[in-house]
This record gives structure tokens, C-alpha cells and sequence, in this order.
């Protein structure tokens, strides 16, 4: 039944990682979601922009280092990552500080955005 | 498109995230959320002023089981399951501001 | 219409569950569909047979099987969140059952509305 239908489907991500589970666990349905061949985009604002923070060392805190999943998204067709500006800014971050590249749009870009989906999934 | 907020506004940013963001539409207000549309709260001006640009409602029985009812702003449109599941049918697409 | 509903906390914890569980309630007395209730991250908690509120509260997870058995509601109950918190078969109540991941991307493909629940 599903099969042929392609949905828009927007993953919004406002979580920082290791505090709680969601950015992880969110990660793991995008993947998911690329085996059914749907159009996928993935925000991230608020804290959620920490997720893609480069430079992450989990050793010390003895959780498993996610960060380098989300440059492997593009080898499963996910490219469309958004980052909300406003939130960069307001957490004393740059786009260079980033792990991959991403779209940066305006917090009204995003709304926009937002309003062109079939299916939003925040985590 | 609806825009669900379930936070106290006092506790964290939900929803002035979604205020910034949204596009017109509708706002449902559940669960702690709802305080932002008492009367006194000081997220009540964001909500008055949101007001001009899309429909505001809350759970009512969310606001009746925190005792603040009869503090609910003018303007705010009080719906019941029923009627969150009629704006969720209403607008093709929604989110929730978790 | 048919709605697919996500539901991200446990019981008791969060409000998310109860709001979700009535939300699908209303639905169906209107006449809509629930093609699927997928339960994740802690939501997976409300699948546990072990649960036993006090007399006096509501039985949140003998609801849902009740709910379930009533309407045949797909009560799915994601395979790696469930192991992470210690939800198997053999603990998991009647009406639920545990799959993966792509039911839940399955259930926002084929159903009209998705709705989230969580914190």
C-alpha cells in the first residue's frame, strides 16, 4: 500500500546530545526512513544544533560517539539538512563549527519550510 | 499547519521557538502549556500577540485540571479531545514543539 | 480519516501517554481510523505487563490493551528501544506487539495525519 507513495518527511531535531536519549534514537529512524525511499529533511534548531558539533569525545562519559553518523547520511540519500541561525548564533556557533555540510536558513525560512511537509517527527 | 506546545513557557523555550517560526495557522496549547494563556502569566503578552497572525486554542480539560479555568484570555478558544482531533484533521500537516 | 500516532514517553512519567490515549479515544468516536500507535523511546514503557499503579489510579497500560481490543488497534512497540529498557515478549501486555522502526515510517507514509506525543 505504501508502496510508490513519497512523502515529505521533516525529522525536527531541538535536543542536545548525551543528556537525554532523543538525538540518538532520532538518528536511528532517519536511517530507517531511507530505506523507503521518501523525500527526508532533518532541522535542527534550539539546542538540537549541538548535535552536530564537531569535535565530540565521549570516551570520558562512556557513551557510543553518534556524531559521525550524520556525515554518513548523504550514502543513504539524506542531504537535506537545515540549521536554524538564530540558534547557532545564540549558542556562540558558526557554520564552521559544524561536522557536515548543512543549509543555514532564518528561523521564518524554516517555518516556511515547515508548512511544505506531510509528515514533521520531533524528537 | 497546527502547531502543538506542551511546555510551561516559563520552564522552556517551546514555544517561542514555534512563535518565531510558525506561519499563520493554528497554536493548540496541552498539558503545561496552557498556562501561557492565563491571564498574569508573563508569556500571556506573546500569546495576545500571536493572536494576530493565527487561531490560538488550548485543552480545556488541561486547564481544568490545573485550577486555572476561569484565567483563561480573551480570545483563546477552549476545545476539547474532540476538538484537538477536528485541528488535526483540519490542517494538513502539524507539529508538536516537544 | 486515518490517523498514525507516536507516543515518545512512559506512563505515569509524563502526561504525553494520557494525552495520546485520549486524543485516540476521541478519534475513534468520530469515526476516524488509528492505522497504527507506535510507542518509542520511553514510550515503549507503556507495553509493560510488570506495571501495577496503586488501586486508586488508572491502569495506563491495561487501557491501551483494552483500547486495542475493542477498536483492533495496532499497538507497535519499537524492537530496539524496547531491549534498551528491558520490554521482551515475555513482559509485554496484550494487544502489543514489537517490530521495527520502519512501522513507524510506514504508519506517517499510509496514514493521513501524524501526531506526536511526547516531552
Amino acid at each position: 500500500m505504501s508502496e510508490g507513495t513519497i512523502k515529505k518527511f521533516m525529522f525536527v531535531n531541538r535536543k542536545a546530545p548525551y543528556g537525554t536519549i532523543y538525538a540518538l534514537e532520532s538518528l536511528e529512524v532517519v536511517l530507517i526512513s531511507a530505506a523507503f525511499d521518501q523525500d527526508v529533511s532533518l532541522v535542527f534548531m534550539d539546542d538540537g544544533v549541538f548535535q552536530l558539533k564537531k569535535g565530540q569525545q565521549t570516551k570520558g562519559i562512556e557513551n557510543k560517539n553518534f556524531s559521525p553518523t550524520y556525515r554518513a547520511l548523504d550514502g543513504y540519500d539524506i542531504e537535506k539538512l537545515y540549521v536554524d541561525q538564530e540558534s547557532l548564533a545564540a549558542r556562540g556557533l558558526t557554520e564552521d563549527d559544524l561536522l557536515v555540510d548543512v543549509t543555514v536558513m532564518s528561523r521564518a525560512e524554516m517555518g516556511k519550510l515547515m508548512e511544505t511537509m506531510d509528515v514533521v517527527l520531533s524528537f | 499547519m497546527l502547531h502543538i506546545v506542551n511546555k510551561s513557557p516559563l520552564e522552556r523555550n517551546a514555544l517561542d521557538s514555534c512563535l518565531s517560526a510558525a506561519q499563520g495557522g493554528a497554536l493548540l496549547l496541552t498539558e503545561d502549556a496552557v498556562y501561557a494563556a492565563t491571564r498574569g502569566n508573563a508569556a500571556a503578552g506573546k500569546i495576545t500577540a500571536a493572536m494576530a497572525g493565527m487561531k490560538v486554542y488550548v485543552l480545556g480539560p488541561d486547564l481544568d485540571a490545573r485550577g486555572m479555568t476561569d484565567r483563561l484570555l480573551e480570545g483563546v478558544t477552549s476545545v476539547d479531545y474532540g476538538g484537538f482531533v477536528d485541528l488535526v484533521a483540519e490542517y494538513p500537516t502539524n507539529q508538536s514543539w516537544l | 480519516m486515518k490517523f498514525a500516532i507516536l507516543i515518545n514517553e512512559g506512563p505515569y512519567q509524563h502526561q504525553a501517554t494520557d494525552t495520546a490515549f485520549l486524543f485516540c479515544k476521541a478519534a475513534l468516536a468520530k469515526g476516524h481510523e488509528i492505522r497504527r500507535v507506535f510507542f518509542y523511546h520511553d514510550g515503549v514503557n507503556n507495553s509493560s505487563s510488570l506495571t501495577e499503579p496503586p488501586q486508586d489510579d488508572r491502569n495506563i497500560v491495561q487501557r491501551w490493551s483494552k483500547l486495542a481490543e475493542e477498536h483492533k488497534l495496532d499497538l507497535v512497540v519499537c524492537v530496539a528501544a524496547a531491549l534498551r529498557r528491558g520490554i521482551k515478549d515475555e513482559n509485554l501486555a496484550p494487544g502489543f506487539r514489537i517490530s521495527g522502526l520502519g512501522q513507524l515510517v510506514e504508519a506517517g507514509i499510509e496514514a493521513d495525519r501524524l501526531v506526536t506525543f511526547g516531552d
